[in-house]
């Protein structure tokens, strides 16, 4: 009689772990990718679970370029960028755009210069200007921050203006945006570039920074939604041909207004629908 | 009596399972060690292999993009942040340990050490908040851009300030009370026992610590990133931004693919080697109290 109940309950076990485990392999969802949106993903996977009990969403960073080699080889169900795709990777992927980021150039408050043209930005880059009195500034040498290989900001920034990044003369070479922030907060004559809605915040708060608007657009959240402001960049959420089952509902989530206060809580612009 | 055994030579069941458990433990901190060489000579064997390690100490400068791999600005980087960094907490560290050792009133002497021992654990990246939003506008003030070798250099210095401040202390505590009551026998003052028996005598000791602290300086990531600047390039004076190798595989490590992490991973090798070298010299140098 116990051997009996030993056995039915040893069936029962594996019968559990084998359903288990077939249930975990169906509703888990990878995501790597784009630091910038990562944060996001991981607050709309928090939501997504709580209304789909059961379903687990993974976020890894990496960068963009993780993403797009992560989704093309299969290593994640859904790869994140934060730039729109090259020709040769729109051909294996499909980019769903989930929000709207803009890069704006940053000055610290004290600086008397309020506008600069994008030809003058790039001369300040490549260290033709080397002072803010040739731009109607005071007399302060120009500290160029400039953002490591590999961010996505930069790439933006440098197709924007048609830069190479050897040819960029940067004083100061940073990680990621907040890091940017203090920088220029802390070097008057500090020139930065850096996330609108990061840099938006940070003004709001007291951050002795100032967003510089780019051919007479104001960097501002409104202007990126609008799509005016030049400088500016799609997120989007990567997959393999059109996506099926667990990641077409993912995406469909994250493209939903039910998700606009989490975009807006990042400091990115949720889509004009 | 101690043991329950009078004979040891025979060792109990208890101490045979005792004896092989560490001795398999430690064998297997020794192999997790070979691992991560063996490791790093995998991953960056792509770049070793192609075109040997004279590309790294040639060429234009650090152009991954197109295939540039010279690792000499961010090596000289390295070798002079460190030695900066030593070279003002050493006679910090050394100071204060004589101070607390000779000269502080009793009272004051367990604080001290306390201080220093806070000073020891508190988180580089906290060193770094504090470099990157006090220290750089600091010396931007004085000389733009402010992220600069002088920054990273002041900022290992006061990380590093710890370990060479206890370990002298530690390396000054070892020195005979027979050799320091015979000097004081002898009629010495003290400026003469201290500057005649005691530093002579702890000198292996503070010198091992001194290898130590350059250990941890070679090593430090997080606070260096954040205030170096960053830019790759040869110092040239001490208000120039530089780029550490630590720092560059950090910035890297996550966006490089194939041959660029590949180089990154040799980099990390580099590291490797040079802080094994130094453990060696703080071994053969510091025998009596690391060995």
């Amino acid at each position: 009689m116990i051997s009996m109940e030993k056995k039915w309950c040893a069936a029962v076990c594996v019968g559990l772990s084998l359903c288990a485990s077939a249930w975990a392999g169906g509703n888990k969802l990878v995501l790597t990718g784009s630091s910038t949106i990562a944060p996001l993903a991981l607050e709309i996977g928090k939501r997504f679970e709580q209304q789909n009990p059961g379903v687990r969403v993974d976020v890894q960073t990496g960068g963009s370029t993780r993403g797009v080699n992560d989704a093309r080889t299969g290593l994640a169900d859904i790869g994140m960028a934060s730039r729109a795709l090259k020709s040769d990777e729109a051909q294996v992927l499909v980019a769903h755009r989930i929000a709207m980021d803009g890069i704006g150039i940053i000055l610290h408050q004290k600086n008397p210069v309020k506008n600069l043209s994008d030809e003058q930005i790039k001369q300040i880059y490549t260290g033709q200007i080397g002072n803010w009195r040739e731009v109607g500034g005071e007399d302060r040498k120009i500290t160029v921050v400039n953002k490591a290989e590999g961010h996505s900001t930069l790439e933006l920034f440098l197709h924007h203006f048609q830069l190479n990044n050897p040819d960029i003369r940067a004083h100061v070479v940073i990680g990621d945006n907040q890091q940017g922030i203090k920088t220029v907060a802390g070097n008057v004559g500090a020139i930065g570039y850096v996330s609108i809605g990061t840099a938006e915040y940070e003004q709001t708060h007291g951050t002795p920074i100032q967003l510089l608007p780019m051919a007479g657009v104001g960097a501002s959240v409104a202007n990126v939604r609008e799509g005016k402001f030049p400088l500016s960049r799609p997120l989007n959420l990567l997959t393999k041909g059109t996506p099926t089952g667990l990641a077409k509902r993912f995406i469909e989530f994250a493209q939903s207004a039910a998700v606009d206060d989490l975009v807006t809580a990042q400091y990115f612009v949720p889509l004009a629908r | 009596m101690i043991w329950s055994r009078h004979n040891i030579s025979s060792p109990s069941r208890a101490d045979v399972l005792l004896a092989r458990l560490s001795g398999s433990l430690a064998f297997a901190v020794a192999v997790l060690l070979a691992l991560v060489l063996l490791m790093l000579f995998k991953e960056s064997w792509a770049v070793l292999a192609s075109g040997g390690w004279a590309r790294f100490f040639a060429g234009e400068g650090w152009f991954p993009s197109s295939g540039q791999y010279n690792l000499w600005p961010m090596l000289w980087a390295t070798l002079v942040a460190t030695l900066g960094a030593l070279l003002l907490a050493l006679p910090l560290g050394l100071a204060s340990a004589l101070f607390g050792r000779f000269y502080a009133p009793r009272w004051l002497v367990l604080p001290l050490r306390r201080v220093m021992m806070l000073l020891a654990g508190i988180p580089s990246v906290v060193y770094g908040l504090w470099g990157l939003t006090v220290l750089v506008p600091l010396i931007a003030q004085w000389e733009p851009p402010g992220a600069s070798l002088l920054a990273a250099i002041l900022i290992l210095a006061l990380m590093v300030l710890p370990t060479v401040a206890l370990t002298s202390e530690a390396a000054l505590a070892a020195v005979s009370s027979a050799s320091l009551q015979g000097a004081a026998a002898l009629g010495l003052s003290r400026k003469g026992i201290v500057l005649g028996v005691a530093l002579p005598e702890a000198r292996a000791g503070i010198f091992s610590g001194a290898l130590l602290a350059a250990m941890r300086a070679l090593g430090e990531t997080m606070a260096v990133l954040m205030v170096a600047g960053n830019v790759v390039q040869t110092p040239g004076s001490l208000f120039d931004p530089v780029r550490v190798l630590t720092a560059n595989i950090a910035l890297e490590m996550s966006y490089a693919a194939g041959e660029h992490r590949a180089a990154l991973f040799a980099s990390g090798l580099l590291l490797m080697l040079m802080v094994a070298a130094l453990a060696w010299l703080a071994g053969k140098r510091g025998g009596r109290l690391y060995a």
